[in-house]
């Protein structure tokens, strides 16, 4: 990666760029325990925007490593997933909001706090939303990268706690002109009682296209057609 | 009944649903999914959301008990009576494009459940009060399907659960705005490759 700028995210804090196509953003995950949820739109036309079960049906997979990528609902991809040393991210629980941060973790307001108040993510992607001119109608399902749940054979969902250990890093390759919000509060199912968000600290940099043979675009036969249609975009 | 209505196979169907009232939909001949999205009918912002409703009770299958949770928080229904018995919220709705990517880039021209959502969305905006475009078509429920996940992570599409008669019964807990798509998709066996009506009922527990 040819590095074009770095930034540290603080704990609990919304972010936002426009990440161009043929640059990649690595997070890392600095201290371990981190969250970063994520939000994905095609910049250039906003309705299309990271979709979920379109994601998990095109690669038949309940949660998101490297090889694997994330289509829009349009049939194209968004990001690739190419690099990870997590091994596993959850696409499946969302993110928490005003009044379940507050049910978990009482009130801590700026009055008292200063920048150390306690913030949730939902109000953090509304509000980042409204300065390119979205909205709440337009929260898209968000990624819980760094974070890992489990389901039993009985559809029961498992927070794993220590997944993610200080120096995780996780590489995102934009396929296309791609709006990325990320938070940094904690994970919805963290079974912590006490609010303790994590910094994770963002690399971005030119990258090179896709070959021919790009461990993504090869992963499955979807894959490979998501790229053609993805490519057939830019055309 | 106050409300009695058959949904053929590749139609849409939008109605409202007020809060108390019992929302009951029949899969009439068996394995036929009903794509469906809620919105609460005061506030088309605050929507169905799938992860919010899986996160809330730790459980990815829907049934009996299941409250029905919106993206602002809120308990838009509760299942309330299910003879299915499991319900899936995160295999979405099949589209045009993702019939692209998942079976072959010719399939664009075959019918799919998300141009029933937009159809169905655009019509409610007109002249209704109401206000309704793609961006606002989220993740959906599809009753009568099974999508089981398994404990490393992968996505598997069973299918079979439901049958002929296999109901599934909601209590509104607000009023709220209903959205089917009776899904069309031949090209997986969610509909057992056979599309077949779907009968929906609303009723005042009065009645």
């Amino acid at each position: 990666m040819n590095v074009l700028f770095e930034d540290i995210i603080q704990p609990g804090a919304t972010w936002s760029h426009v990440l161009k196509r043929g640059t990649a953003i690595r997070m890392t995950d600095i201290k371990g325990g981190a969250n970063a949820a994520g939000i994905f739109y095609n910049w250039e036309s906003p309705t299309e925007r990271y979709n979920l079960p379109d994601t998990l049906k095109a690669q038949h997979v309940a949660h998101l490593t490297r090889g694997h990528v994330l289509y829009s609902d349009m049939g194209r991809i968004l990001c690739s997933i190419t690099e990870d040393t997590a091994g596993w991210h959850d696409p499946l629980s969302g993110c928490s909001n005003a009044a379940l941060a507050e049910a978990k973790y009482g009130e801590a307001r700026y009055q008292e706090h200063r920048n150390d108040c306690i913030k949730n993510p939902y109000d953090g992607f509304v509000v980042e939303l409204a300065k390119y001119g979205l909205s709440a109608r337009d929260m898209a399902a968000p990624v819980n990268f760094f974070s890992k749940v489990v389901v039993d054979k009985d559809g029961n969902m498992q927070f794993v706690t220590n997944h993610s250990r200080a120096g995780t890093t996780i590489e995102l390759r934009a396929e296309m002109n791609v709006l990325v919000l990320l938070n940094t509060c904690q994970h919805p199912l963290d079974p912590k009682p006490r609010y303790d968000p994590k910094p994770v600290s963002i690399m971005i940099g030119k990258v090179a296209a896709p070959a021919s043979n790009d461990p993504c675009r090869v992963s499955r036969p979807e894959n490979t057609r998501g790229f053609i249609l993805t490519e057939r975009y830019f055309v | 009944m106050k409300y009695d209505t058959i949904i053929p196979a590749g139609e849409s169907w939008i109605h409202e649903i007020l809060k108390g009232q019992y929302f009951r939909i029949v899969d009439v001949e068996g394995n036929q999914a009903a794509d469906t999205l809620f919105y609460n009918a005061h506030d088309y912002e605050d929507r169905y959301s799938a992860q919010d409703t899986v996160r809330a009770q730790a459980n990815i299958y829907l049934t009996i008990g299941t409250r029905l949770m919106s993206s602002k928080g809120n308990v838009l229904l509760t299942i309330v009576a299910d003879t299915c018995g499991r319900h899936d919220t995160l295999g979405g709705a099949c589209s045009t494009e993702s019939n692209m990517v998942r079976y072959a880039i010719e399939k664009r021209y075959m019918h799919a459940c998300r141009q029933s959502f937009v159809k169905a969305a655009l019509a409610w905006g007109i002249g209704l009060g109401g206000m309704l475009e793609k961006r606002d078509i989220t993740h959906n429920i599809n009753f009568f399907m099974n999508v089981p996940v398994t404990p490393d992570g992968g996505l598997t599409f069973e299918d079979g659960v439901s049958g002929p008669g296999k109901y599934v019964e909601m209590r509104a807990e607000m009023d709220v705005l209903a959205v089917i798509s009776n899904c069309p998709q031949l090209n997986n066996p969610c509909n057992a490759y056979n599309p077949t009506p779907i009968h929906v009922l609303i009723w005042d527990p009065m009645d």
